[in-house]
């Protein structure tokens, strides 16, 4: 019990004891709910029994008077009230000078006829203004790009070696085991389903085709778009938030330089041989699979696949290796530039990167398909 | 009366570089501790092992009188409960408004309504200084000052008896610093707090601290704010009676 009340006709006595902190509080609230003070005129409250006077319990204390004042008590402390109140009140009062009176902005309301209107146009402007940023930002780094081909040093080439390293030398355990049983998947199968038609030996044709012309690249962008363009932009949002960012500009050094071009060069570089070991491990997974699964001795399957790929199957694949690494690398340090003010950001912009990096894959690896279609190769 | 922070022997060490070696450091009650040293003398590394942050090779710190060093995460929650921090930086939580910021504290470790949650903060950011509009902006919309003040506030939001400030002047200009010196001082004398502040601040030191702690070569020499001056060793010497320290002896002296 926080407080003990005593009527005697139209006169209250309030005795406090007890700990009064911030711990408290939800009891103190309860204990003051319960106080009836209607019929009373005069209440005579006693702290002096308080132990442990915080300020939220002098908050629960001047709310509840501020309440029995509002009632029409006269509420009188037994001695001086508790210090506590009187700093409360002294903080209260400094702010509670009116803020200065901010007009609400003008605000164009549309009615119900123009809101789905309004909409478009609102969601078209921020569709082009992206468009605008994301331009610039290509245009940025294509001219720093550019430039640095003139003096290679501007090209940072440490650099750049450390980003073939972390995206390209790092990947290559995941992107090898991936390459193996998606393509031990693919002839397995495909297995299946040939055997019945006593067609096994075209199980070779699906899988070095499959891999050689889409599957060896397409997996390994996806997952470098999940490793490594999460990074960059992960790494670029930090650097945003720590103000590094503005520390390169402040220093006359141009971030487009330093941090971008780095990552977009070294994983244009690394991207292509990562689909190379992709594509070895993937038809090694499909000749395993044939030499085991179906009896098929390697040079048969060395025979086959000779037969059934051209001269250029396996280039369809690689060309469009650096094309995806620039997508990806792009993708994540944009959106890693875009990061502003708080982690949630962060967190909200890496995500938008790998998102938008597989997706710009896929769509560039669905134009590739319609141009080699319409090439005839 | 037990001292509200106690650590005896305390040996940090990164690799063969020693940081501290057997240092020994008090805090009484309702006392401004100032921790003075200079850079890479250990100050950072002082607050975080007595702040449970970092965990040092050897020695015992005590809070409120329980070593912390041998408490479990639970015991540890309720001493943690009892005192509050402000970091050099601030590290408001940039993802929420600094009302909410306040709170998170209160929702962590008290059950209160949310109308209550938000009386009780908004007290809290009056306190410090703030204007009452400020609960609704996020940290990145706040001045270097400002910044300073809701950090003070998050720390005051369990009504702590002990608080713990790093370098909460630093980055503010002379006036801003003043005032929060001020603002301190006044908090700490109405709300009967324990303050252990690590400050670069001379001005800030002469005007806020009762005693100060000095790190020097490993050990701490603490001692009243008008005895430690006198100290002869010569860092102690060099950092109160340079070019920066002697106009304010002179000040103190004087008044």
């Amino acid at each position: 019990m926080t407080l003990e009340v005593r009527r005697t006709a139209d006169a209250l006595t309030m005795a406090l004891t007890g700990e009064w902190g911030v711990r408290e509080f939800g009891a103190l609230e309860r204990d003051f709910a319960a106080v009836d003070v209607r019929g009373a005129r005069s209440l005579l409250i006693d702290a002096s029994a308080v132990r442990s006077f915080d300020l939220s319990g002098a908050w629960a204390l001047r709310e509840f008077v501020r309440r029995a004042r509002e009632a029409g008590v006269e509420v009188s402390f037994q001695g001086p009230p508790p210090e506590q109140l009187r700093l409360l009140e002294d903080t209260l009062k400094e702010s509670d000078a009116p803020a200065p009176a901010r007009q609400p902005a003008a605000v164009y309301r549309p009615g119900w006829f123009a809101r789905p209107l309004a909409a478009v146009g609102l969601e078209s402007h921020l569709f082009v203004e992206q468009m605008r940023q994301s331009l610039t930002f290509l245009g940025h780094t294509t001219l720093t790009g550019l430039g640095g081909m003139a003096r290679l040093k501007r090209l940072r080439p440490i650099s750049i070696a450390r980003h073939i390293y972390d995206t390209g030398v790092t990947a290559l355990p995941i992107v090898a085991l991936i390459a193996f049983l998606i393509s031990v998947i693919i002839a397995y199968m495909s297995a299946t389903q040939l055997r019945g038609l006593g067609a096994d030996i075209y199980v070779v044709d699906l899988v070095t085709i499959g891999v050689l012309r889409e599957l060896g690249v397409l997996l390994t962008s996806i997952i470098v778009a999940g490793r490594s363009g999460s990074a960059f932009a992960a790494e670029l949002g930090s650097m945003k938030l720590n103000q590094e960012v503005d520390a390169l500009v402040a220093t006359g050094v141009n971030p487009y330089e330093v941090l971008v071009v780095p990552r977009v060069l070294g994983l244009v570089i690394a991207l292509p041989l990562l689909s190379i070991v992709a594509d070895l491990v993937g038809i090694g997974g499909g000749a395993l699979l044939c030499r085991f699964l179906l009896q098929m001795p390697f040079d048969q399957f060395i025979a086959r696949a000779n037969d059934a790929i051209s001269s250029t199957t396996f280039w369809v694949g690689v060309i469009k290796a650096p094309v995806f690494a620039v997508l990806i690398a792009v993708a994540g340090c944009y959106r890693g530039m875009q990061v502003r003010d708080s982690a949630r950001e962060l967190g909200r912009l890496v995500t938008v990167a790998v998102v938008q990096a597989i997706f710009l894959v896929i769509l560039a690896d669905a134009l590739f398909a319609v141009l080699f279609m319409r090439l005839d190769i | 009366m037990y001292p509200v922070v106690e650590v005896t022997g305390l040996v940090n060490r990164f690799g063969s570089q020693v940081v501290h070696e057997n240092l020994d450091m008090q805090v009484n009650a309702d006392e401004v501790f100032g921790i003075v040293g200079g850079s890479g003398s250990g100050k950072s590394v002082l607050l975080r092992s007595i702040l449970g942050l970092h965990r040092p090779q050897a020695g015992c710190i005590r809070i409120f009188g329980h070593d912390i060093t041998q408490m479990s995460p639970q015991q540890l929650r309720g001493v943690k409960e009892r005192y509050g921090v402000s970091f050099q930086s601030g590290a408001l939580y940039s993802g929420l408004t600094v009302l909410q910021n306040v709170q998170l504290p209160m929702l962590e470790h008290l059950a209160l309504n949310a109308a209550a949650r938000d009386d009780l903060a908004m007290l809290k950011i009056r306190l410090v200084g703030l204007p009452a509009d400020a609960g609704a902006k996020y940290p990145a919309q706040l001045s270097g000052g400002m910044v300073k003040r809701a950090a003070l506030a998050r720390a005051l939001a369990l009504d702590p008896a002990l608080l713990f400030l790093d370098e909460p002047t630093s980055g503010l200009d002379p006036i801003s610093a003043a005032a929060f010196d001020e603002l301190l001082l006044y908090l700490q004398k109405q709300l009967k707090l324990t303050v252990v502040m690590i400050t670069h601040d001379l001005d800030s030191i002469f005007r806020t601290c009762n005693r100060v702690g000095v790190i020097v070569d490993r050990h701490m020499l603490s001692d009243t704010l008008a005895r430690i001056v006198d100290n002869p060793h010569p860092w102690i010497q060099e950092y109160f009676h340079g070019a920066r320290g002697r106009a304010r002896l002179e000040a103190m002296h004087g008044a």
